[in-house]
């Protein structure tokens, strides 16, 4: 089951380029929340914050506080335990090149040291199924190279990676800019299913995406959160004008 | 069309048959000499390699026929020991370089060192192997040879290790953390694994670049006209024993050298035929 993730005063730096300004927000447990703004104006690096992927760049810095769960994150756990609990989806599918699509999904838990054969080809079957690549490559798991599948299958392998360690925040980021509108669309429907069993959050360029899959949407700007509400609200009464200005196409 | 894009376009074909031509004749001039001393080699040498080579050590000299059985073992040995010493010390160092020591001024110090070695003349390894093992030691040994002809490996196998991971894309890398993979853990298992068949082809390289050597093995492992195995007696190198029969007066001699000379390029092909077979077995389909 997913769980809340509670911001407070987020600030995060890229050597002296203050990135991310004072972001304090409260993302529900089992929705999707989605994150939309203008290229460079802090949503990755918002999501990278929470799961302490920002700080694997040497030059980057964090202050404020996090919890997924009942868990400060910056405090109470390290980085490798916190990233087993929330997962990650990254905007280029980044399938494992030497891997099998088998290896690929078993990764996270192999590289572990868990190593249970029977209850890793049911995970692996499980987390193919829920990211709906299953009847697609069930026949050629250990035979072909998950870099031999299209962009749009190599990310919902990415999924499937993801979700095989079992996290109970996913966390996306321009899942689907990188792919065609069918591949897109596949995406977006699995966004929908697992929204039930995770909490996700995703950031995206494209708004009527947005719009589509998410339930509550923020809005940055600048390295700071313009506004957050929900999606609905978002899109036809905006409070702030920065966001009407954008969400109608006067820039950005 | 116009006429002038007519004109370009006819140029354009010219530059490009230009082009090509150019770079046909850079493959062929590269190939050219391998090819050269390999046919040449197989008529000089080809009449001499019989079984007698493979399988008897040196005849006296004045007594005709005899084999380099003995030096055939002999590099296998030497080419074993420095195998065993420089591949993982080359491959680690490497990994050192560009995953865990990248911007340190250590890592800044071992990459000059490495850039360095690999420039210092191979005669020059074979002294430094000569005072580090054989002067404490007492007598001329395997072990010596294998040691200097490990030292020559090292900086070519520490340096194309570093040049491939860094060619891992970041993103791979970045997959991994995301799962949770400790750091460490991620770089053994995902990047080193990515990066595998370029370490085996630099490996490959140090191979069969020290296969051949001879300076380094003058005042280490000396060479043996008998039967040896053990790693702290003299031993014969086929390189060795190419350079000695070469140099001599007799034809018998020499015509046991260009069979020598053959039978080493061959090996050195074989062998590396073979790693690169047993690693590429197992390859997925697609993978790159």
């Amino acid at each position: 089951m997913g769980v809340g993730i509670e911001v407070n005063n987020l600030n995060a730096w890229y050597g002296a380029n203050h990135t991310l300004q004072d972001i304090t927000l409260n993302i529900p447990a089992n929705h999707a929340t989605a994150l939309i703004g203008p290229s460079g104006c802090g949503k990755s690096t918002f999501v990278r914050c929470l799961n302490r992927m920002h700080e694997t760049n040497p030059i980057a810095r964090v202050t404020g506080v996090v919890r997924i769960g009942d868990i400060d994150i910056y405090k109470d756990t390290t980085p490798v335990e916190i990233r087993r609990r929330v997962g990650m989806v990254f905007q280029r599918p980044n399938p494992f090149p030497t891997m099998s699509i088998y290896d690929n999904v078993a990764a996270g838990l192999k590289l572990n040291g868990y190593s249970n054969r029977k209850s890793l080809d049911e995970i692996v079957e499980k987390s193919l199924k829920n990211s709906a690549l299953w009847d697609e490559v069930k026949d050629e798991l250990k035979k072909k190279s998950g870099a031999s599948l299209s962009g749009g299958q190599q990310q919902r392998l990415c999924i499937a990676r993801a979700l095989a360690v079992d996290p109970e925040v996913l966390l996306m980021d321009e899942p689907a800019s990188a792919l065609d509108p069918v591949s897109t669309s596949k995406i977006e429907d699995l966004i929908f299913q697992l929204k039930s069993q995770y909490t996700i959050v995703i950031v995206t360029h494209n708004m009527q995406q947005a719009a589509r899959v998410a339930e509550k949407t923020g809005f940055f700007l600048n390295g700071r959160m313009v506004e957050f509400d929900s999606t609905h609200k978002i899109f036809t009464n905006p409070s702030d004008k920065r966001t009407e200005d954008y969400i109608t196409g006067r820039f950005g | 069309m116009r006429t002038e894009f007519k004109l370009r376009a006819r140029l354009r074909g010219i530059g490009d048959g230009i082009a090509t031509a150019l770079s046909v004749l850079s493959t062929i001039l590269v190939i050219l000499p391998l090819v050269a001393i390999f046919v040449y080699l197989l008529v000089r040498g080809a009449r001499s390699v019989n079984l007698a080579f493979f399988t008897q050590i040196p005849k006296p000299v004045g007594e005709a026929g005899g084999g380099m059985a003995n030096a055939v073992v002999g590099s296998a040995v030497l080419l074993g020991i420095a195998s065993l010493l420089g591949v993982p010390i080359g491959i680690a160092g490497g990994v050192y370089l560009a995953e865990f020591g990248r911007g340190t001024k250590l890592a800044n110090a071992i990459r000059f060192t490495a850039d360095v070695l690999n420039g210092v003349p191979s005669i020059v390894v074979g002294i430094a192997a000569y005072a580090l093992i054989v002067l404490p030691q007492g007598h001329f040994s395997a072990l010596a040879g294998g040691v200097a002809l490990a030292i020559m490996m090292v900086p070519t196998i520490c340096r194309t290790t570093e040049e491939m991971l860094h060619m891992v894309p970041h993103a791979v890398r970045e997959a991994a953390l995301g799962l949770g993979v400790p750091n460490w853990r991620s770089v053994i298992s995902i990047t080193v694994k990515t990066a595998s068949p370029g370490i085996i082809t630099g490996c490959m390289l140090a191979f069969a670049r020290v296969a051949g050597e001879t300076a380094p093995l003058l005042f280490t492992a000396l060479g043996n006209d008998f039967w040896s195995t053990s790693l702290n007696e003299p031993i014969a190198a086929l390189p060795l024993q190419i350079y000695i029969y070469a140099q001599s007066p007799y034809d018998d001699w020499h015509r046991l050298a260009w069979a020598g000379a053959l039978v080493l390029i061959v090996l050195i092909v074989l062998a590396v035929s073979l790693v690169r077979f047993v690693t590429s077995r197992g390859v997925l389909k697609g993978a790159s």
